[in-house]
């Protein structure tokens, strides 16, 4: 895994463009001092500083295969995200990382691959599915499942086709439609008996809202889903980023450092624990 | 390799030693007393120290009293710990200020005075060593902590006297100290006023090598009575973590226990026992810019997981409760820092009950939770 | 594919029966046909009489309210859910509409059938009323979950 050069020192990152995804999301592309390469393992974060506002931590979404253009998108919902979201192109932002352990592309490798992902939580899971199909052939069959509030809510819309084209089954669900959607409505756990892996054979990476990944991973796990295979992205209050403010202490595991991806196995007896 | 040299000090030697100490360059920190109660400051000379005082602790009670000697280090632990000179409750990471190419910091690497820390007790040697494995042994070792950490001298000293919240003998950190300390002193009260000093290490010997008359040998009467004065100890430690192997593997099964509703109802959330705590690190960091918007500072400071804000995330806290708060103290202290850290995070020093304003012992509270006859919680949905 | 099939084997192959014992499958079958659903045709309209029960081999089918601002998508039903359930109760009518969004093939139950046949032989109608809430339950499960809005903005 990746570690960040100097942990503690932002580095300057400047935004090269700036795309409104949704009502309140945005994607920037970043790039580093003369174009400096961010190496990272999909599933790993960025901490990124508008200045003097605060810091936040964000997934990276770029291609793993172009690591010097830093792709970061950002929901708007804090007042440090909104400074994020709203930066233009040509604004420079303080990036430190790429911190945190990963999504298990290695070990997915000759296993089938289910993605299933809730909201903005496809944006961590998009290097995955990226690598993925730049190493199709090494991979089993593929799938990604993706649940979004509304038609309008739903991420990278217009990816999602080219990826079906390049040997990823896209099924997508939303919880609000009208007629005009012509995908599923419900939840995105209904959407899980109609992905064609084989749960045995399955690496399962789950990324959404705390609620959704737990009935997620209940669901597959039902279904056959081995929990050592089955992985989710955690979110906690991710400070320092590097293991040592406490603050994303998550029972056992330092989320920072440990995770932020860990296997359902570990997490199963955990999430049963109220205000942990 | 010859045994480490065990030697003898008289009390009237003590300053002497101190020179010597700051004439190799260290600025020594010690107790002293002040604002009723011992703490660690600048100490120049041996009346400096708290010479005739001694603390009496018990749950949510610290009080000092005159002793009936003259000892200098006839107390247990005060309110401070070394934590306060190692991991600073408020230093400044970086300054940065905006330029035509966006930004740069100033990132002066961070500078550490050498310094000595008189008085350090077996716990508080502990606790170096467990705020070692935290802010060191991690994957990024933190530089501030590193800085200060290799400019420090350590000059321990013996316990004569136990604490009246004292465990270190259960956690088996104390009372004697059995390494890691570069001098190590036990202060003899009889037949005269006198320090057994070993010597732990080379920047220990070279502070011994500075002495104009060199101190003899300690004669063996005095290394036996040095021993009983840790054996004796131990024998009065005020409290006891009960079957403390146990305790990290059965705490995780407590999770749902009534006790922790019941200690909430006793919790302030003040965070006192998380700032006395010698092994507690959680820090915040927060920005400020002035009023130009053109400079900016990154500041980190002591936290707790006391407050409400500590688990802040979009939507809300997640530790909303007393209950979650302090189960999450306890059981980082005494579980999931084993997970984390490969260490207990208690040293036994009894400071958390000492200065809980309601008087929580976590001995008292362990025994509680892991209570054989626990009544279990219902079932429900 | 289907047509080398019987009734029986297509219903043994639908996860609604699964676990079912041979001689309740005959007694479904006995209910059942095999129905094409079209595109944009309403198998369940509110109000109407509740007199079939759907279990969906492919395809799918929106649950619909109709609202004066429009048709509202409740949920989507697809390969292997079933469809209907006015059909148990009193007084027979349905709740919502039923829109194929895509061409369904799908096994139809005459529900009166299923009604007479649960009501003369309980371990039938047993093994049927267990699927059929198991059927309620996730579906429960799943439209509270949808109620969250999750991913909705959180004030």
């Amino acid at each position: 895994m990746a570690l960040a050069p100097d942990p503690m020192l932002p580095r300057r990152a400047r935004v090269l463009a700036s795309r409104q995804d949704t009502r309140d999301t945005w994607t920037l592309e970043l790039e580093l001092d003369g174009a400096a390469p961010l190496p990272f393992a999909p599933g790993q974060f960025n901490m990124l500083w508008p200045f003097g506002v605060g810091e936040a931590p964000i997934s990276i979404c770029g291609d793993p295969a172009e690591p010097a253009r830093i792709v970061h998108t950002v929901r708007a919902v804090g007042a440090v995200s909104q400074a994020i979201a709203a930066a233009a192109p040509g604004a420079v932002l303080g990036l430190r990382g790429p911190f945190g352990h990963g999504w298990p592309t290695v070990q997915a490798i000759g296993h089938d691959v289910l993605i299933v992902a809730g909201g903005i939580g496809l944006a961590p899971l998009r290097p995955v599915i990226l690598e993925l199909l730049a190493h199709r052939g090494q991979y089993g069959r593929a799938a990604l499942l993706y649940g979004a509030r509304t038609p309008a809510d739903a991420l990278y819309g217009h990816e999602l086709d080219a990826w079906r084209a390049r040997g990823l089954q896209v099924l997508t669900t939303v919880d609000v439609a009208d007629r005009a959607w012509t995908g599923a409505v419900g939840v995105v756990t209904r959407l899980i008996p109609r992905a064609e892996v084989d749960p045995a054979r399955t690496v399962a990476m789950v990324c959404g809202p705390d609620v959704m990944m737990r009935f997620t991973a209940q669901e597959l796990t039902a279904r056959g889903f081995p929990a050592a295979r089955v992985h989710l992205s955690l979110e906690r209050n991710m400070r320092c980023a590097v293991a040592l403010c406490g603050h994303c202490q998550y029972g056992p595991t330092l989320l920072c450092r440990d995770g932020p991806v860990l296997t359902w196995e570990r997490l199963r007896p955990l999430t049963s624990v109220r205000e942990l | 390799m010859t045994a480490p040299p065990t030697l003898r000090l008289a009390r009237a030697d003590l300053d002497a030693l101190l020179d010597a100490v700051r004439a190799d360059g260290w600025t020594v920190l010690g107790p002293t007393v002040r604002e009723e109660a011992i703490v660690y400051d600048r100490v120049d000379r041996a009346a400096d120290l708290p010479a005739g005082w001694t603390d009496v602790q018990a749950p949510g009670r610290y009080r000092l009293e005159r002793r009936a000697d003259e000892a200098l280090f006839g107390y247990a632990v005060g309110p401070h710990s070394w934590k306060r000179a190692l991991h600073p409750a408020d230093v400044r990471l970086w300054r940065a200020s905006r330029t035509a190419d966006g930004f740069a910091v100033d990132d002066a690497p961070p500078a550490a005075e050498r310094t000595a820390f008189l008085g350090v007790r077996a716990c508080e040697l502990a606790a170096i060593a467990i705020q070692d494995r935290v802010l060191l042994d991690g994957p990024y070792p933190d530089p501030i902590y590193r800085a200060r950490r290799e400019a420090t001298l350590l000059i321990a000293v013996q316990c004569g006297t136990a604490g009246g919240t004292c465990f270190c003998a259960s956690m088996n950190t104390g009372p004697g100290v059995t390494g890691g300390a570069d001098l190590t002193l036990t202060e003899l009260l009889e037949p005269a006023h006198a320090f057994v000093v070993e010597v732990g290490s080379p920047r220990g010997a070279a502070i011994v090598a500075r002495l104009a008359s060199p101190p003899p040998p300690a004669t063996e009467p005095e290394r036996a009575a040095a021993g009983a004065v840790v054996a004796r100890t131990a024998a009065s430690m005020g409290r006891t973590l009960d079957d403390p192997a146990r305790v990290p593997a059965a705490l995780q099964e407590t999770y749902d226990h009534p006790r922790w509703d019941d200690v909430a109802q006793r919790c302030l959330t003040c965070a006192n026992c998380t700032m006395v705590c010698p092994t507690c690190f959680c820090t915040q960091v927060s920005d400020t810019t002035d009023l130009t918007g053109d400079h900016a500072e990154r500041w980190r400071r002591w936290d707790s997981c006391f407050t409400l804000e500590f688990t802040h995330v979009h939507g809300g806290s997640v530790r909303q409760t007393a209950r979650s708060r302090y189960r999450q103290w306890l059981t980082h202290k005494l579980s999931t820092w084993h997970d984390q850290f490969g260490t207990s995070g208690c040293v036994g020093c009894g400071r958390c009950i000492t200065w809980c304003p309601v008087g929580i012992d976590i001995t008292e509270e362990v025994r509680a939770l892991l209570a054989p006859a626990a009544p279990a919680p219902g079932g429900a949905q | 594919m289907s047509e080398a099939l019987g009734l029986e084997d297509v219903l043994r192959e639908h996860p609604f029966t699964t676990g079912m014992r041979p001689e309740h499958l005959r007694e479904l079958a006995g209910c059942a046909r095999e129905v094409l659903l079209a595109a944009g045709t309403f198998p369940i309209r509110e109000g109407d009489a509740a007199d079939t029960f759907y279990a969906l081999r492919d395809g799918a089918v929106a649950i619909e309210v109709h609202a004066p601002s429009g048709p509202l998508v409740v949920q989507t039903l697809h390969a292997g859910d079933v469809l209907g359930w006015s059909w148990l109760f009193p007084p027979y009518r349905s709740a919502f509409d039923a829109r194929v969004v895509e061409p369904a093939r799908a096994l139809a139950f005459d529900a009166p059938c299923l009604r007479g046949k649960a009501e003369r032989d309980h371990e039938l109608g047993y093994a049927l009323m267990l699927r059929m809430a198991r059927v309620f339950t996730s579906r429960l499960a799943a439209t509270r979950l949808q109620l969250l809005d999750l991913y909705g903005p959180r004030a």
